[in-house]
């Protein structure tokens, strides 16, 4: 009998996990196996399937495989299509600045406050400057919340206010003030020439200006802001995609916490 | 009808009986008031349209006019019809001259209510008639094409871009939807004007404007025609503008339209007392121009938990029934809304969506049910989510439903690329085909979990309508009945615009449209 055709123990296959250079991993260490979906403009055919090949080496993947196409509508087709990822990243040199804070549901935060606080913490939300996307302060704040997770609106220890869109910074504060607001969200969606840092930063020098900005704790969110992104401008906390009303009532929740205990040092 | 449920239909005809009661209690309320909104719905019946220089629509110059001079409860078609009368001019002539200064309508002398109505007579027998054809336009093209078969596939469209929107469109219309759905940009429920002409920018949606209706119409008609089915369109007749929109929508020959005041009071914080007198005046106009209603029930289990609190949304449907009975809508147009919301991890809970989904169509078995696929537990995992959707699909077809809203893998994540959309058609179809008579064949066993689950939801229901009934509907609303979201009776947005109604108000559309059929 030839050798190597029966024997389980000859094939050669990549064992080593190496934390500067990982890559995607299919059921072979290193294998590199990425799986991926998309439409093109293109009419179905045997010059779509080598368009959507050339298009996945482009993107840094070897071996393309189209496993299957469909045409949508006329003149357009998805593929559904496996490659081999060529790169690697070095997970050993990565760091992430992250909100410190433990990630508590809408009972816990309300128990969390009655307990710590005792009183209602009052939030005051808007879509500020020229911005008109309510989308993501209702996110945030609205009662009805987004993806399961409920707004601010719906905690029974948060006195909720979302002001709504085009909110001026002199506005925002002014109203801030008025309601006592213990903590401030600013949300931002457009982003095109970075026209919300200038608003962000002009916001966080008016605090100043007023006196206001240690009284408050102040946060930002939208889909192109990071925490650091956040700390860089002056804000206390940044959230980005995937963020929930949970992750910003945690926060603020703990962080009034901590201020006050600072404060009865 | 048997129950293969073992529903109680005397308890049923109680709960009924109870809704009609809250109904009524509300119709007595509205019919005392008017609204900027209907006010403006008015001029665009008299065939008023158009904006300004600074792109403000006229209908909102003559009804804000009128309500600075303080007379906006005398109503906008008293004034039109005495300047038609004295000036000789167009309802549209008039508007215009007061945009720009020109005539005060309310300065004019008082002709009597006689020759007012006399001269308001042909205006608004051409605009019924435009409605009329227009709903004969679609009858027409339901008998010469026909439809597809029930569940109606409901599919969204949300680019933005209303020209984009034509093009995913009539892309899901080939790949075998029934109804296209075009999402309103986020944040026109709280305008008080309805934004004119085409438009290529919106976020999370397209905003609803007439020109942008017609240009998807005419669209749908054509791909309609190609395919040999006609495609329905769908847009969201709610928010500030309720009436507005039902009437753009019975000019352009929309189909299917959201609305629900109920979903703008809980959910967009619009004030009670505004919404449901626009309502009424919204669905008069809806049932007469042949358009199927969506009602938004679905969404208190968004908030809600959907086992937990069911018995509201079947409270809520028996309601809005009833308030739509009230405005001339019949039941064959009430896509009564209910959802396949609960938590996958409950255990049987597919057997507990069987039975309140079976429950609904045989408590409703005229009306085409909006069934709403699941949403708040979608976590971004496509996979899985697409499983979801087949569970929910299953019972869509099972139960008969009337207006399947397609559920995307991609919920939660992004508005449905082309791709989304075209697996959950697919999905859609595949099980719809493969389970198509599984209603007929099968039972459900007597004191099993589904007959005892029915039950259960129904007699919940009807302790809610006893309450609601004996404390009145916005008292309810107040203390947070549906949805668990509390919101007071003068709180919400567009109280401002709520007017009693005065001597010489006068609006015969009502009458025309709810006895001319």
């Amino acid at each position: 009998m030839s050798s190597g055709l029966y024997s389980m123990q000859s094939k050669e296959f990549d064992k080593t996990l190496d934390m500067k250079n990982v890559k995607p991993y299919g059921d072979t260490m290193n294998d590199g196996k990425v799986q991926l979906s998309f439409t093109l403009p293109v009419p179905e055919g045997a010059e779509a399937i080598e368009a959507a090949k050339q298009l996945i080496r482009k993107m840094g993947l070897e071996n393309p495989q189209i496993v299957f196409i469909k045409e949508l509508t006329s003149g357009y087709t998805f593929f559904n299509c496996y490659g081999n990822c060529a790169h690697t990243v070095d997970f050993t040199s990565i760091n992430v600045p992250k909100v410190e804070s433990t990630i508590m549901d809408m009972h816990e935060a309300d128990e969390y406050i009655k307990e710590n606080i005792g009183r209602p913490i009052v939030v005051v939300g808007a879509s500020t400057g020229t911005d008109a996307h309510t989308v993501g302060i209702d996110a945030i704040m609205n009662m009805k919340g987004y993806a399961g997770h409920y707004g601010l609106e719906r905690y029974e220890m948060i006195e909720a206010y979302n002001l709504g869109s085009q909110v001026p910074n002199e506005e925002f504060i002014a109203k801030a003030v008025e309601l006592k607001a213990d903590a401030l969200l600013v949300s931002q969606t457009v982003t095109q020439k970075d026209v919300h840092i200038q608003n962000m930063v002009e916001l966080v020098e008016l605090l100043e200006a007023e006196g206001l900005r240690d009284k408050m704790i102040l946060v930002c969110g939208g889909p192109r802001i990071s925490h650091e992104l956040a700390k860089e401008l002056g804000y206390d906390a940044g959230f980005g995609m995937s963020s929930y009303a949970d992750d910003v009532a945690s926060y603020v929740a703990q962080e009034f916490v901590k201020r006050m205990s600072n404060k009865n040092l | 009808m048997q129950s293969k449920l073992g529903l109680d239909f005397k308890k049923v005809s109680h709960a009924r009986g109870l809704a009609g009661k809250i109904a009524l209690d509300v119709q007595s309320f509205v019919e005392k008031y008017s609204t900027v909104a209907v006010e403006r719905t008015l001029c665009r019946l008299v065939g008023i349209d158009g904006v300004d220089d600074n792109m403000v629509p006229l209908p909102n110059i003559l009804v804000d006019f009128i309500k600075d001079k303080g007379v906006l409860s005398e109503g906008i078609l008293f004034f039109i019809g005495n300047a038609v009368l004295s000036e000789n001019l167009t309802p549209q002539e008039i508007a215009v001259k007061v945009a720009s200064g020109d005539l005060d309508i309310t300065k004019i002398p008082v002709a009597p209510r006689v020759e007012i109505e006399k001269a308001l007579k042909p205006i608004i027998d051409s605009s019924i008639r435009r409605i009329k054809e227009r709903r004969e336009r679609r009858e027409n093209y339901l008998k010469s094409l026909g439809e597809g078969p029930r569940p109606y596939l409901y599919v969204i469209v949300a680019t933005g871009n209303i020209y984009e929107d034509v093009i995913q469109a009539e892309a899901a219309a080939r790949q075998g939807a029934d109804i296209i759905a075009v999402i309103r940009t986020t944040g026109q429920s709280l305008l008080d004007y309805v934004p004119y002409g085409a438009t290529t920018e919106g976020f999370g949606g397209t905003f609803a404007t007439q020109e942008n209706f017609r240009i998807m119409r005419s669209a749908l008609d054509k791909t309609g025609e190609e395919l040999g089915r006609y495609i329905r369109l769908c847009n969201y007749c709610s928010g500030l503008c309720m009436p507005e929109i039902a009437v753009m929508g019975a000019f352009e020959g929309l189909d299917v339209m959201l609305n629900d005041a109920l979903y703008g009071i809980l959910f967009r914080d619009i004030n009670m007392q505004r919404t449901l007198v626009d309502q009424f005046f919204s669905r008069v106009i809806n049932g007469f121009a042949g358009v199927i209603i969506n009602t938004g029930e679905d969404n208190y289990l968004t908030t809600a938990d959907a086992f937990d609190e069911a018995h509201t949304v079947l409270a809520s449907d028996l309601i809005n029934e009833q308030l739509a009975l009230i405005a001339g809508l019949p039941q064959r147009q009430m896509g009564l809304g209910h959802a396949f919301e609960m938590d996958p991890e409950l255990e049987n809970g597919f057997i507990y969506e069987l039975a309140q989904a079976q429950m609904t169509r045989e408590i409703f078995p005229e009306a085409p049910l909006k069934y709403m696929p699941p949403t708040k537990f979608m976590t971004g995992n496509i996979f899985k989510g697409h499983i979801q959707d087949a569970l929910f699909n299953m019972i869509g077809i099972w139960t008969g439903q009337g207006i399947q809203l397609l559920g995307m893998p991609t919920e939660a994540i992004h508005t449905p690329l082309m791709s989304d959309r075209y697996l959950s058609i697919e999905n859609a179809k595949y099980i719809f085909n493969n389970m198509r008579k599984i209603g007929d064949e099968m039972e459900f066993r007597e004191g099993g979990i589904a007959r005892k689950r029915a039950a259960e939801v129904l007699d919940l229901s009807i302790e809610l309508l006893e309450r609601i009934d004996s404390e009145g509907l916005f008292s309810a609303l107040e203390k947070g009945i549906f949805g668990n979201v509390k919101r007071p009776r003068n709180g919400g947005k567009g109280l401002g615009g709520v007017v009693e109604k005065g001597v010489n108000y006068m609006n015969p559309y009502v009458t025309l449209m709810m006895g001319g059929k």
